[in-house]
């Protein structure tokens, strides 16, 4: 069933990413983690559906926001990015996925894991543990390529600095801030032994990025005694907009 | 009735194909799973038919590997949108494996390691429209995409072509495997665009 959202607010978040605010007729509820088919419509009746993850938390209010990065030959996302304007208003189908989801209930440790744009699923988690006023210690490792390329920047600082409900550890792959103490590199299995928590305290892990990045911090928590079972992935392809 | 996105136009595809609906092509081979990727040494790998109670058939490797094969050309199309025309494969019929089987079941559970299901009707696995397999683009199939070996069932959504086969558990009745289980349809038919549970 598709549903009317109506664009109610634009955020950019990097130079290639815009986060959508929609509000939507009849939303059904989802669970953070999850993703939202978009269907754009030409005027000839061609019609394009990609898929995106919700990056914001469950709410009673019948908003859902999304973060679309733009690729470089994109049928949907460089319109999402550049040519929707406030008012607009796009079809939906969702919210779908019941696998890469976090639900308030879950009180074990959590270990998000994102590379680059696999942010955005991991952000709707948190949100959705702060707004549920959850106990459930958090850590995030966040990979990019470099600092300008940081989803919900202030956002994300501002949980690093509050209260330790959420530790964040940034890793660079390309260029890092001035003096920062890690060479740009891709995040190795010593990072991954420092920055997550131990498998002895049974967290569960969600991993989200591009095929390669997943494949790769995967394989480092399941060397490191992690239960296949409990390390839950979302990965895009070259191709894929979202996973 | 349809809202036009002002402005878009889309980008055809600039062949005839047909694809199924929703669909778009793509040329690369997205990786598409739920966890870690399992990897399988060869000299550990089996594989088993069994009707629930006892095993019925079992490989390992060798003798898997010693099952005549099948050169498949096959057009796949992931549930998340992507289509990929063409793609070649060498695997085992379900049909050669199934051939000394005496069965009343009607649908099947294939497992696989790291402990992924998926189900559908047995009719649906024989009859040359499904393989276990071993190869792809004529080089041994890559653990990320499957390996050592995967269902190949190209008439359905990709989810269904379950990668690091491990096994086919014959039942009477039809049971959700995982994602059937977690929203996704039951049976899967790109060309009826059967993706979630409930179309």
């Amino acid at each position: 069933m598709w549903r009317v959202g109506t664009v109610v607010a634009l955020n950019d978040e990097t130079e290639t990413a815009r986060t959508l605010k929609l509000e939507i007729l009849e939303w059904p509820g989802h669970v953070a983690g999850q993703h939202v088919d978009v269907r754009l419509t030409a005027s000839d009746g061609y019609s394009a559906v990609r898929s995106y993850s919700i990056a914001s938390a469950p709410n009673s209010k019948g908003r859902v926001e999304i973060t679309v990065e733009r690729l470089p030959n994109g049928e949907v996302s460089p319109y999402l990015t550049q040519n929707v304007a406030i008012g607009d208003r796009l079809e939906l189908r969702g919210p779908i996925g019941g696998w890469f989801v976090w639900r308030a209930e879950q009180n074990e440790p959590i270990q998000l894991i994102a590379g680059g744009s696999g942010i955005v699923p991991l952000r709707a988690m948190i949100r959705s543990r702060i707004s549920a006023g959850g106990t459930a210690p958090f850590r995030l490792l966040y990979s990019v390529r470099e600092p300008g390329a940081v989803f919900y920047r202030d956002e994300v600082q501002a949980l690093s600095n509050k209260d330790n409900a959420v530790t964040v550890t940034y890793a660079y792959t390309r260029a890092t801030p001035k003096d920062w103490p890690r060479p740009p590199g891709r995040i190795d299995a010593a990072l991954i032994t420092s920055a997550t928590w131990s498998s002895n305290l049974g967290p569960t892990s969600y991993v989200c990025g591009p095929t390669s990045f997943v494949e790769r911090v995967a394989g480092f928590l399941a060397s490191l005694g992690n239960s296949p079972g409990k390390i839950r992935t979302e990965r895009f392809g070259p191709t894929g907009d979202r996973k | 009735m349809a809202i036009t996105s002002r402005g878009f136009s889309g980008r055809r595809s600039a062949t005839d194909v047909k694809l199924p609906p929703g669909q778009y092509l793509t040329t690369d081979f997205p990786v598409l799973s739920a966890g870690p990727t399992p990897h399988v040494p060869l000299d550990r790998w089996e594989f088993t038919i069994d009707d629930g109670a006892n095993v019925l058939r079992r490989w390992n490797w060798k003798s898997f590997r010693d099952l005549p094969t099948d050169t498949i050309t096959a057009d796949l199309h992931c549930v998340t949108r992507w289509s990929k025309l063409g793609t070649s494969w060498e695997g085992v019929s379900l049909d050669t494996m199934l051939a000394d089987v005496k069965t009343d079941a009607s649908y099947a559970l294939v497992r696989s390691y790291g402990g992924y299901t998926t189900n559908l009707p047995l009719k649906d696995l024989i009859n040359k429209q499904a393989w276990i397999a071993f190869r792809f683009d004529g080089r041994d199939l890559e653990p990320e995409h499957g390996g050592p070996a995967r269902l190949l069932v190209p008439h359905l959504y990709l989810w269904k072509s379950a990668k690091w086969a491990q096994g086919v558990t014959l039942m009477q009745h039809d049971k959700p495997g995982f994602w059937e289980s977690l929203g996704y349809h039951i049976y899967g038919d790109p060309w009826r665009e059967q993706r979630y549970s409930g179309e």
